[in-house]
């Protein structure tokens, strides 16, 4: 360094000065080649990867949700359809504080408070950049309402979507099933990417059961958007190569249902609870599908409230309950063609061997004593009378004498404690107890043992056995197709959205093989006789009186209640709850079946007076034409002149030939009351 | 008449000597004129577009480049001598602003930096912008150079005052610009290199020690500063979608006001400090290149000047001048393009606002006239 006074050399500055403006000039020709390269870097080497990117940040891929597909009866009427319907949908990116926005929602009453919990978890659970509807079907004031506070909240809007409209309410609502906002549970079992823009998913039933094809298949729609997320409307050079597809709608389910049908037994059973299924025995067509009370599902299409759904699930009448699928009941007397049949099969019964019955049956070695009611009939009975009249006594002894294996050896097969494998899920299967199902139902050993009498309780379709109403019109429905078993089903086709229709084939299941076509024609020729009052007068005479058709059918009574030994059971002096409840089965025409039905009635009392003639009125919507007479369809085709008699003609048709003996052996076995029956009627069906 | 037989040509050529004569009589440089013209006359057609069509924001840009234009005008026409004395009273002046201003930032409990004078708002900050390299070519111009170990010391105080109540302000990015002012024109006086290569050693050790006494929170944010890709929903976000805007560009860029990214909001800032990726986006390569093409050479005609000057204080002063514009140009660039940190740097003339505009042009006015007075300071 130099010390001292230095003298300023104007010259030597200069020159300083110069050299460094030199070295300055240098290093800005060097920042700017660095900064060309940069830019070299980002607009050449790097273009496309960085065009990608903003080709990402300008376009929004919008799902297009497909029209549901809708559901229509038989003859075509519609049952379910789209209505559109204001919502209010949140887009979780765009809201800056979830809970303060729900909270202020719920303030202005747009959602419902008691919601907000869940309401989070399912907007939490859908993707960030989702629409989540928070509330479907707003009313035109609550949309005016919101419209006017929107801009407090950001990232909430009203969109017009596509709803559910059931037109018919609560009718058939456990077939049809409903639909629902898509909850944190049903995003665990779809493609949420699928289910982009779609609010609703079936929840129950068809809705649920055929939700894949019901949905079809959303398309999108890229449209530009801005830096907010919110759609641009500018056109020009930056909307370019925007693509659309379209969606796929749904394809409509043509059901087997009949609306008439449908409605007839919803009135029928007028607001008693119970359940009316009615079946086309020949192919499983679910003709009617009642569980009473119901709901209305535009209740959850809409967006059912918390309270709503809790005053639903709590009802002491569960209507949410599908009594149909769902609900297991003792069968009651209805069991009785059933054992009828493995008893002819097994020649374990003569049945023109007659029976002394006083009301009272007791098991050889036991003091228990098994009492009939006041009603069952008295003196010596045949098994049809037995059928026909609905006598527990005989069935307690031929219970007995069949023994709980070979019981369950043909209960099983025909149906019983097994499910039906109808077209929508939730089934029942129901119980056929046996000593080894008591083995492993119970742990302490004492009731691990198969009692002598639980057989006996058998007979009339009490103790552990249980069967879901739908299962018993299956089982009906299998008699009278004399063993040819048809899964039930609601679903008969489906028509995409072109209107091309593909009928779903029916689905046989394995036939009751080994009885004897004289058996059949015996069994059902009984239970002929107890719609008809003729030499005696079947349980459900009154009910099928008049009846332009020949039906077969049973009554049933399953007991709810124990009565006390040596106690008589008086419908009067017992709560309503505890009642019996009543059952019906039965099947018509008789002679080439085209409905098989079976109603029960919860705590109803007597199935002859309670559920048979709401069976005869459902019959009659659906065999009927308005004139009265049977529509030409029903009409069994050979109906003409004295003999031979249709059933036999049939019965000959079917069989081989060895199997002749065993049809002569039908006729002389079947008796002659029934057969007499038999021919009336055909002379009277001659006559229409 | 001797004039009435000139051809078109000569006519021309008359017009253009015109010209120069009237440039020459308003103390400007035609060459960094027209540069600084199509500078800013590209502003404003970029302008356009970025700010969405704004009419009203081209309108008021427009307002700001005539203040800019007559402030330069105007210091065109003062004396060197007249800017060399007034050189420690501008300083002084914008220090006592700036403590001003910081009282009022304390009174009222906020950030402050605008000083409200009722029509119109400044911020100091813009003073000492010319105020620091004023005074620190005032100081050495009488001088010994390169300069003795107290003057850098006491330069050092006086260029590091100012910049602290800036930075207190806080606003780092004008701080480190008035300090590079004045540094600017320390090195320009002669600097010597072993002063400089030990002053990086201290900084370079002093940063290494500072690093190590640091929080982890603290390193984090040191970290996010110098690559913001690290966080991309915050500090990174701007960079992020200006590197697309220019990366998606390409050589020829997607058309005036067809850029999606500036278009449709992605890139913020977009008509400020980020200007330059509209640049990028709609122009492509070319676009920008042109523009710094432009920029390099209104640095080197002012640097020209710089050395055409006759005496200490104006060649430091329209040095300084010269070099913070290329300092402008290259921060916010390499900024905008993620070669460097993001610091709120606008770019020279292009990004809207009135301020920068203003305090630029006055500093050309005065690179103007330092070097049109030149022959007035002999005489």
């Amino acid at each position: 360094m130099v010390r001292g006074v230095r003298i300023k050399d104007h010259g030597a500055e200069q020159r300083l000065f110069l050299a460094r403006s030199l070295v300055a000039g240098l290093l800005i020709a060097i920042a700017t080649v660095a900064l060309f390269g940069r830019l070299y870097l980002l607009q050449v080497i790097r273009h496309d990867y960085y065009t990608q990117l903003s080709q990402a940040n300008r376009v929004r891929v919008e799902p297009i949700p497909a029209a549901r597909g809708l559901m229509l009866d038989r003859n075509g009427v519609v049952l379910a359809s789209g209505q559109p319907a204001y919502q209010l949908e949140l887009v979780r990116d765009d809201v800056p504080d979830l809970d303060s926005t729900l909270e202020r929602l719920a303030a202005i009453g747009m959602i419902s408070s008691d919601d907000l919990p869940e309401l989070k978890r399912t907007i939490l659970s859908r993707q960030s950049f989702d629409s989540v509807p928070i509330r479907l079907h707003m009313s035109d004031e609550d949309a005016a309402r919101f419209a006017v506070v929107r801009f407090e909240f950001p990232g909430v809007d009203i969109k017009t979507r596509e709803t559910r409209f059931y037109p018919f309410g609560p009718l058939g609502v456990h077939a049809l099933g409903y639909v629902g906002a898509i909850s944190e549970r049903d995003l665990a079992r779809i493609n949420s990417a699928a289910y982009a823009g779609t609010t609703l998913i079936g929840k129950t039933g068809v809705e649920s059961a055929f939700e894949k094809p019901l949905h079809g298949t959303n398309g999108f729609r890229e449209v530009l958007v801005d830096a907010q997320g919110r759609a641009v409307d500018k056109q020009g050079g930056l909307a370019f190569g925007l693509r659309t597809q379209a969606p796929v709608a749904g394809k409509d389910m043509l059901l087997a249902l009949d609306l008439k049908t449908q409605q007839v037994a919803e009135q029928a059973l007028g607001d008693r609870r119970g359940a009316v299924v009615a079946l086309d025995p020949r192919n499983g067509d679910v003709l009617a599908f009642v569980s009473h009370p119901g709901f209305d599902p535009n209740l959850f299409a809409r967006g059912i409230s918390r309270a709503q759904y809790a005053a639903l699930a709590n009802d002491a009448d569960k209507p949410l309950l599908d009594r149909v699928l769902r609900g297991t009941y003792a069968s009651g007397s209805t069991i009785k063609p059933a054992l009828a049949l493995a008893a002819l099969t097994d020649h374990a019964v003569d049945p023109n061997r007659k029976v002394f019955c006083n009301g009272i049956f007791r098991l050889p070695g036991s003091r228990h004593v098994w009492r009939a009611d006041r009603t069952d009939p008295r003196g010596w009975i045949g098994l049809a009378e037995a059928i026909s009249r609905s006598s527990d006594i005989y069935f307690y002894g031929l219970a007995a004498t069949l023994g709980i294996d070979r019981i369950a050896a043909f209960l099983g097969p025909l149906g019983y404690g097994r499910v039906t494998g109808i077209d929508i899920g939730g089934e029942k299967s129901g119980l056929l107890p046996t000593p080894e199902w008591k083995r492993k139902a119970f742990r302490r050993p004492e009731d691990q043992v198969w009692f002598p009498g639980e057989t006996v309780n058998m007979g009339l379709g009490q103790g552990y056995l249980l069967v879901t109403p739908l299962q018993v019109a299956h089982i009906t429905g299998v008699i009278a197709e004399r063993g040819r078993s048809f899964r039930p089903r609601l679903v008969k086709g489906m028509r995409d959205p072109g209107g091309h229709v593909r009928w779903l084939a029916p689905l046989e299941d394995k036939p009751i093989l080994g009885v004897a076509d004289a058996d059949w024609n015996f069994v059902i020729n009984a239970m002929i006789g107890t719609t008809k009052c003729d030499r005696y007068c079947g349980t459900a005479w009154v009910a099928f009186r008049g009846a332009a058709y020949t039906a077969a059918g049973k009554t049933g009574t399953a007991q709810v209640f124990t009565v006390a030994q040596n106690a008589k059971y008086n419908e009067k002096m017992v709560p309503e709850r505890l009642r019996d409840h009543a059952w019906f089965v039965a099947f018509a025409p008789a002679e080439a079946p085209r409905i098989a039905i079976a109603v029960l009635v919860e705590n109803g009392g007597f199935g002859a007076s309670a559920a048979a003639p709401v069976a005869r009125q459902v019959m009659d919507a659906y065999l009927l034409g308005p004139d009265g007479k049977l529509k030409p369809q029903f009409v069994p085709a050979p109906a003409a002149g004295p003999t031979p008699d249709t059933r036999t003609a049939r019965a000959l048709k079917r069989a081989p030939a060895p199997r002749i003996a065993a049809v002569a052996r039908v006729l002389a076995a079947s008796g002659a009351p029934a057969l007499a029956d038999t021919r009336a009627l055909s002379g009277r069906e001659s006559l229409r | 008449m001797i004039y009435e037989e000139l051809t078109d040509a000569s006519r021309a050529r008359r017009t253009l000597t015109g010209t120069a004569r009237t440039l020459l009589a308003l103390k400007l440089d035609g060459p960094l004129l027209i540069g600084l013209a199509l500078i800013a006359v590209y502003g404003l057609v970029v302008l356009y577009s970025a700010s969405g069509r704004s009419v009203g924001t081209v309108m008021r840009q427009a307002g700001h480049l005539a203040m800019g234009t007559a402030a330069m005008l105007a210091l065109a026409q003062v004396n060197p001598n007249v800017l060399r004395r007034i050189s420690p009273w501008l300083y002084a002046l914008g220090i006592v602003l700036l403590f001003v201003v910081g009282a009022i930032g304390y009174i009222g409990k906020g950030a402050q930096r605008w000083l409200d004078l009722g029509v119109l708002r400044f911020q100091p900050s813009e003073i000492m912008k010319l105020g620091v390299p004023m005074l620190c070519a005032w100081y050495l111009r009488e001088r010994a150079l390169p300069p003795s170990l107290l003057s850098l010391v006491l330069l050092a105080a006086l260029i590091l005052l100012p910049s602290g109540l800036v930075a207190m302000q806080p606003d780092l990015g004008t701080a480190a610009l008035i300090m590079m002012a004045g540094v600017l024109v320390v090195i320009m006086a002669g600097l010597q290199m072993r002063v400089m290569a030990g002053l990086a050693l201290v900084g370079a050790f002093g940063v290494w020690v500072g690093w190590h006494f640091m929080h982890g929170y603290q390193k984090e944010r040191v970290l996010t500063f110098i690559n913001p890709q690290s966080d991309p929903l915050g500090a990174g976000y701007h960079i992020i979608q200006s590197t697309i805007a220019i990366g998606s560009g390409g050589v020829f860029g997607k058309g005036w006001m067809n850029g999606s990214q500036a278009q449709l909001d992605f890139l913020p800032e977009r008509s400020t400090d980020f200007i330059f990726a509209v640049i990028g986006e709609e122009f492509g390569l070319l676009g920008q290149c042109l523009l710094i093409l432009l920029y390099v050479f209104v640095v080197g005609r002012a640097l020209y000047l710089a050395t055409q000057t006759q005496d200490t204080f104006s060649r430091l002063l329209a040095g300084s001048i010269a070099l913070t514009f290329f300092v402008y140009v290259f921060i916010n660039t390499g900024m905008v393009s993620g070669l460097l940190p993001v610091v709120g740097v606008p770019l020279p003339l292009v990004s809207y606002g009135g301020t920068s505009m203003v305090t630029l042009l006055a500093g050309f006015g005065i690179l103007m006239s330092l070097y049109s007075h030149r022959r007035l300071i002999g005489s």
